[in-house]
């Protein structure tokens, strides 16, 4: 009777982790977005490998015919957003990259982006030109993206900035955090890869390509606070056993105060045993005194 | 020989280690410290209403409502308050009046709540809940001499309901609500036989209604309805019995209006034929008789009405003044009181309304020119030692305080502007010039022992009661702590506070005495039209080095009106004397204020205002401090939250702005970051950045298993905390799943954003305090219907590889690289959340001179007490077995709730109610802050927070420590006597 039991237990034990294990795969993405603050792509203009198209537009055309291929039903989950960017001397803000990502509807109606990709535009000459002057005045370098990926018609950016000389190194490294929440894009953070040191050299790059790193980040949730007003209602049950610390035997207890106790019984037994002998061996003076002061008294 | 003076020398290190130990135990202050270096004051605020006990009841007692919304009744002998209910803002008082000679009834809430009060302790008798759509204007009006039913009725109305309430027991009587739309009733009357209510309302602009009700029931005998062409503004007032003047829509002339007849009939008059030079707007209010004063921004006159014919100008007061409220003398006497300016004296008039040119009373009473004008009067007659009556007044002034005036002089005045607070910013007392010797502080060297004496016999609890008081009275006499020098620890401070009506007071933090007040005339209101509001005061000028000759100074800035874009208006007051050194009108608005940390020559702090066109003006406007900022320019960052568009902006400035190239001193601002929040899911709830003069005494924190954390201490931190809409409300108004609150710690140079968390069924008011590399945030948590706490701390990783001995001692660390915000932090951030039992008001941070105390959060809780909380129990890394190693280090084992230890209640028994503001000062003396709070009432006091391990307390009784040492010596001497004596004795055997 038992052993058919048991393999049955073991069985649905293995049932529920398999079930368990899909479930997880199913949910592989969702864990993701949650946990994965840095989920990123980190494609874009490698220096090693530059685009061969040099038109902006030739670029974000790509983009889309190689993204259409992939997901049959995908063309209307793909969203695409440009990144702005303003090299200064008053000329405001001109298209300057994309982003192209994947929408997720999660089961709780809110959405969500994943698989961002990021295409640079390459500078023209214009660009390096004002970049250079930049560089020179120590400038702001700043971009800016739409605060909604889906309504871009808006006209909400959010902005972020940085000293141009912060940027080039090899070539011109940078960095974006995208704060996300749901839809909307919170805040767009830019900075260089690297530090950036203070006081800021003059410096140029050696090839004027950027390269990107982008991060995606939603916000944490914050852990429920702890509460033990379930552990102390155990305790008073006396479900949850209450460990006493063992009794300690007298001499742990008490042996700090016993022994020096016990070096001054000895300290003063060696002293009473010693006054004989010191009263025996220079008992003259001693000897002397005592009776003398007897004698006055 | 030698060997004694060697031994006293011990047994006084001795004695003083003894005596330095039994100084530093206690924690709370006993019994009989408080008041000794704190003090408490009390106040009402603005005093709009006023209602005086009958005359045969004996007592000499006035009830007040004011506009901090409080009813307080106080002695008319002596200005002290008997009792006091601070009233939440949520539920303003509208109407106050006396029923009975035993209750005080107050309408409040839009004309939905009736309280009636106990006269004599102000214990709350009944409360009536009133169905009323809430109205602007609610009236109170108690039923006099009513036959019809054996206690008095009191009818509320509001809108177009009318309550009558019993005033015995609050029940209700009757109601009725009128039928026409948006009626609102304005008057309410009685007809002299009592048994008929007239109700007299507006519908709309220009629709008069006026009902007949009877008194017993409620119920309509007649209604009267009656269409004015031009429309009404709403203001009326009762001329007389039977004829209502109104004030029309154009707010130039007047509408007298008969209402008794079988139709309503009127006539109308135009103001400017009655007042010539008339300019801007005026006020009507109704004397008795058929007399109604008329006053505009420059004088008041005195109009007779003649029936609903017209009226005509009887008298004409062209200094500011102000007319008090008609009072019942005898049966046809009614009296009212006028107080003018003349020069720097006011005068008291009082005179009969049957006959306006005979005069009662003309005093002439000498005041205080820092009070501003008369706002408001309140009239009360006494009867004479011979008979006659006397008349006293209760005067309102614009600076909010509040003055009894009998027999030609000023009989009490309470500073009642102190109930209103702005800002607080604090002033050094002048340096003492010559070194005053002990004897001069104690008179003579018999007193001082005398005291002493008697503080050892308090000390070693031999003093009976008498001396116990003796020694109280000793220590709050002791004239130490309220002298007007600066002192070695920097206790002694002068509290420099702007009030609501423009006044800046200097307080001193010994007692709290007013050492000046200074009434700004730029932020008076008479004469320019627009409500100028006070904004912000802080320091101007805090001499140190090159120019210590001068005194400090203080820059109060405020608005010249209600609107954004109004001008602003810049004063610089003396902080020792009060005295006005310089006042601008600026000739651009005021969004935002940012003191820089940088200095012109003559110390002089410069600051940024920036405008409501996005421009920032340098101040002070001088070439020196041009230099100065354009070296720092282009390091310089600053940010705007902006609560209505949801959204954050970090900017810089450029050189010259776009208006005026010529101004020099004007910048346009680039804005170099933002962050949109999206407004379907999030409001900003509040922003908090780091106290400016905050001072961090070390940068790492050692933990308990020898490793460093380096603490990421950026004064360009802000934290931010957005609510879902729905949280934004009160609690129980969203459901847990809607609710939600997002906490951001931002850098404000870049903008970029540190660290955000999110806490799901979170909901606001959200109160918040950062300090060095923490922030502690108080928020309601629906899930477990508790509010809570939470804590983020925030580390630097990039210097984490720094604790290698071997590279410090060959140079290689990197402590010193300067630190700049384009580099990508690597931060680390530990957080934790702590359930709480209280609500809070306010929360602030205990600040001291080097930053070494540990630093303990002050609290304001809805008990208007201030708690001081130990941050370490706000500490993230408490778990809840923590290691040895944890133990040793001062982590307290993890528990769910921060625990309120009831003895550290700083405020010990008292409240200061409606607290507002939580200040803490550091003072010279590391181990104690000074802590100002302020609300409705002020309270100050010392703190330290570990103790006063630096210093002796005033406890320490330096007589007994000198006895001790007496007796020490005396006794060495007679044992070395006695030892010398015995060695010649023994030598001689």
């Amino acid at each position: 009777m038992a052993p058919p039991r048991r393999a049955l237990l073991v069985l649905a034990a293995l049932l529920f982790l398999s079930l368990s294990l899909a479930a997880a795969a199913a949910f592989r993405s969702d864990e993701l977005l949650l946990n994965d603050d840095d989920e990123f792509e980190g494609v874009g203009a490698r220096p090693s490998a530059p685009s061969p198209a040099a038109a902006p537009a030739v670029s974000s055309s790509r983009r889309r015919s190689a993204d259409a291929p992939l997901p049959g039903a995908g063309e209307s989950n793909a969203v695409q957003f440009t990144l702005e960017h303003d090299l200064g001397g008053g000329k405001g803000f001109v298209p300057a990259g994309t982003f192209s990502a994947r929408l997720k509807t999660l089961a709780h109606v809110t959405q969500t982006l994943t698989k961002l990709r990021f295409t640079r535009n390459d500078l023209t000459e214009d660009d390096k030109v004002a970049f250079k002057k930049l560089l020179q005045e120590d400038g702001f370098y700043t971009i800016r993206l739409p605060s909604n990926v889906l309504d871009t018609t808006k006209k909400h950016n959010v902005v972020s900035s940085i000293k141009a000389r912060c940027i080039p190194r090899d070539s011109l490294d940078e960095h974006i955090v995208i704060h996300m929440d749901g839809v909307n894009i919170l805040a767009v953070n830019y900075g260089s890869v690297g530090g950036c040191q203070y006081p800021r050299p003059m410096k140029l790059p050696s090839k004027w390509t950027f390269s990107s790193y982008t991060i995606l980040k939603t916000a944490e949730q914050a852990p429920r606070t702890p509460s033990f007003a379930d552990l102390l209602i155990e305790a008073d049950n006396g479900l949850g056993e209450v460990m006493k610390p063992p009794e300690k035997s007298f001499w742990a207890k008490y042996w700090m105060y016993i022994i020096p106790l016990g070096l001054i019984v000895m300290n003063a037994v060696t002293a009473a045993a010693n006054i004989p002998e010191e009263a025996a061996g220079q008992g003259q003076p001693g000897a002397q005194r005592a009776p003398a002061a007897g004698r006055r008294r | 020989m030698a060997a004694p003076p060697r031994r006293s020398l011990f047994v006084l290190l001795a004695g003083l280690l003894v005596f330095a130990s039994l100084a530093t135990l206690a924690t709370a202050i006993y019994e009989d410290q408080v008041g000794l270096a704190d003090w408490h004051q009390k106040y009402i605020g603005k005093v709009k209403q006023a209602v005086y006990h009958s005359q045969k009841s004996g007592r000499r007692r006035v009830v007040v409502l004011t506009e901090e919304n409080v009813i307080s009744s106080l002695d008319l002998r002596s200005g002290d308050i008997f009792w006091r209910h601070v009233i939440d803002n949520n539920d303003p008082l509208h109407q106050l009046s006396l029923s009975h000679g035993k209750y005080v009834l107050t309408l409040s809430s839009g004309g939905t709540i009736l309280r009636a009060w106990n006269l004599r302790d102000g214990q709350m008798i009944w409360e009536t809940n009133l169905r009323t759509s809430t109205a602007s204007d609610p009236q109170l009006h108690v039923m006099s001499n009513n036959k019809v039913a054996k206690d008095n009725l009191v009818l509320v109305s509001a809108g177009r309901w009318i309550y009558a309430v019993s005033s015995i027991d609050g029940a209700i009587s009757w109601e009725k609500e009128f039928s026409i739309d948006g009626l609102e009733i304005k008057r309410i009357l009685q007809s002299p036989e009592n048994d008929v209510v007239y109700a007299l309302g507006l519908a709309g602009s220009s629709k008069l209604a006026l009902y007949h009700l009877s008194a017993k029931t409620g119920e309509i005998l007649k209604d009267i309805q009656e269409s004015l062409p031009g429309g009404l503004c709403g203001e009326t007032v009762l001329g007389s019995d039977n004829v209502l003047v109104a004030l029309d829509k154009a707010r130039s002339s007047l509408l007298l209006i008969e209402f008794m007849g079988e139709r309503i009939s009127y006539n109308k008059v135009h103001v400017s034929d009655l007042v010539q030079d008339l300019s801007g707007s005026f006020k009507i209010q109704s004397l008795s008789n058929g007399v109604i004063s008329l006053q505009t921004s420059s004088s008041i006159s005195l109009l007779k009405l003649k029936g609903t014919d017209g009226l005509e100008v009887l008298q004409r007061f062209d200094q500011p003044a102000a007319v008090s409220d008609s009072l019942t003398i005898t049966e046809k006497d009614e009296a009212f009181a006028v107080v003018q300016h003349l020069g720097s004296e006011i005068e008291f008039i009082v005179k009969f309304t049957s006959d306006l040119s005979s005069e009662i009373i003309r005093e002439k009473v000498n005041i205080d020119q820092n009070r501003g004008n008369v706002e408001k009067v309140f009239l009360n007659s006494y009867i004479r030692t011979d008979k006659s009556h006397g008349f006293r007044a209760l005067v309102v002034m614009e600076d909010h305080s509040l003055l009894l005036i009998q027999q030609g002089d000023v009989v009490w005045s309470r500073e009642d502007g102190l109930a209103s607070i702005v800002d607080v910013t604090t002033s050094e007392l002048p340096v003492e010039k010559d070194g005053v010797s002990v004897a001069d502080v104690e008179h003579n060297l018999f007193e001082w022992l005398k005291g002493h004496m008697l503080k050892l016999k308090g000390t070693l609890m031999l003093a009976n009661a008498d001396e116990v008081a003796a020694i109280q009275a000793l220590r709050l006499k002791s004239s130490e702590k309220n002298k007007m020098t600066r002192d070695h620890n920097g206790f002694r401070k002068l509290l420099v506070v702007l009030t609501k009506a423009g006044k800046v007071m200097a307080l001193h933090t010994g007692d709290g005495r007013v050492i000046w007040s200074n009434l700004l005339p730029s932020l008076r209101a008479s004469r320019f039209g627009g409500m100028p509001s006070a904004l912000r005061i802080c320091q101007w000028q805090v001499p140190h080095h090159s120019v210590m000759r001068e005194n400090p100074s203080v820059l109060v800035v405020g608005k010249s009106g209600a609107e954004s874009s109004t001008p602003g208006v810049f004063s610089i007051l003396d902080s020792y004397s009060g005295e006005e050194l310089n006042s601008m009108k600026l000739d651009h608005s005021v969004v935002q204020i940012i003191p820089l940390t940088l200095k012109d020559s003559s110390e002089q702090r410069l600051h940024l205002i920036v405008d409501s066109n996005s421009n920032a003006h340098l101040y002070p406007k001088s070439p020196d401090a041009l230099n100065v900022f354009f070296h720092e320019m282009s390091n310089l960052y600053f940010y705007s939250v902006d609560i209505q568009a949801n959204v954050i902006k970090g900017y810089s400035l450029q050189k010259s702005c776009g208006l005026n190239l010529g101004d020099e001193y004007c910048f346009s601002m680039k804005e170099l970051w933002s962050i949109i929040f999206p407004s379907d899911s999030e409001r900003i709830a509040i922003s908090e950045t780091r106290k400016m003069n905050e001072v961090v005494h070390t940068q790492a924190k050692i933990i308990g298993d020898h490793d460093v954390m380096y603490k990421y201490l950026s004064k360009n931190l802000v934290f931010v905390a957005t609510l879902s809409p729905k949280a934004a409300g009160d609690i129980g108004s969203a459901l847990p799943e809607e609710a939600s609150l997002v906490a951001y710690l931002i850098d404000a140079v870049t903008g970029r954003i540190l660290h955000r968390v999110t806490h799901h069924g979170a909901q606001g008011p959200v109160h918040a305090v950062l300090s060095e590399n923490w922030v502690v945030y108080h928020y309601f948590n629906l899930r477990a219907h508790r509010f809570e706490m939470a804590v983020i701390e925030i580390y630097d990783e990039s210097r984490a590889d720094n604790k290698d001995v071997m590279k410090l001692i060959l140079g290689k660390h990197n402590l010193s690289a300067p630190i700049t915000s384009y580099a990508r932090p690597e931060v680390a951030v530990k957080s934790q959340s702590f359930f709480f039992t209280h609500s809070v008001n306010a929360m602030a941070v205990t600040q001291t001179a080097k930053g070494i105390t540990s630093k303990q959060l002050l609290i304001g809780t809805i008990g208007d007490q201030v708690l001081a909380l130990d941050k370490r129990y706000l500490d993230p890394r408490r778990s809840v077995n923590p290691t040895q190693q944890e133990k040793e280090e001062g982590i307290i084992p993890l528990t769910d709730s921060l625990p309120i230890i009831p003895q550290s209640f700083v405020t010990h028994s008292h409240q200061v109610e409606a607290l507002r503001g939580i200040v803490s000062i550091p003072a010279k003396l590391e181990s104690t802050t000074l802590v100002f709070t302020y609300g409705v009432d002020l309270f100050y006091t010392q703190l330290a927070p570990s103790r006063t391990y630096d210093s002796l307390t005033d406890e320490f009784s330096y007589a007994l420590l000198l006895i001790t040492i007496a007796v020490l010596v005396g006794a060495i001497i007679v044992t070395w006597i006695w030892s010398e004596k015995k060695e010649l004795r023994d030598k001689w055997r």
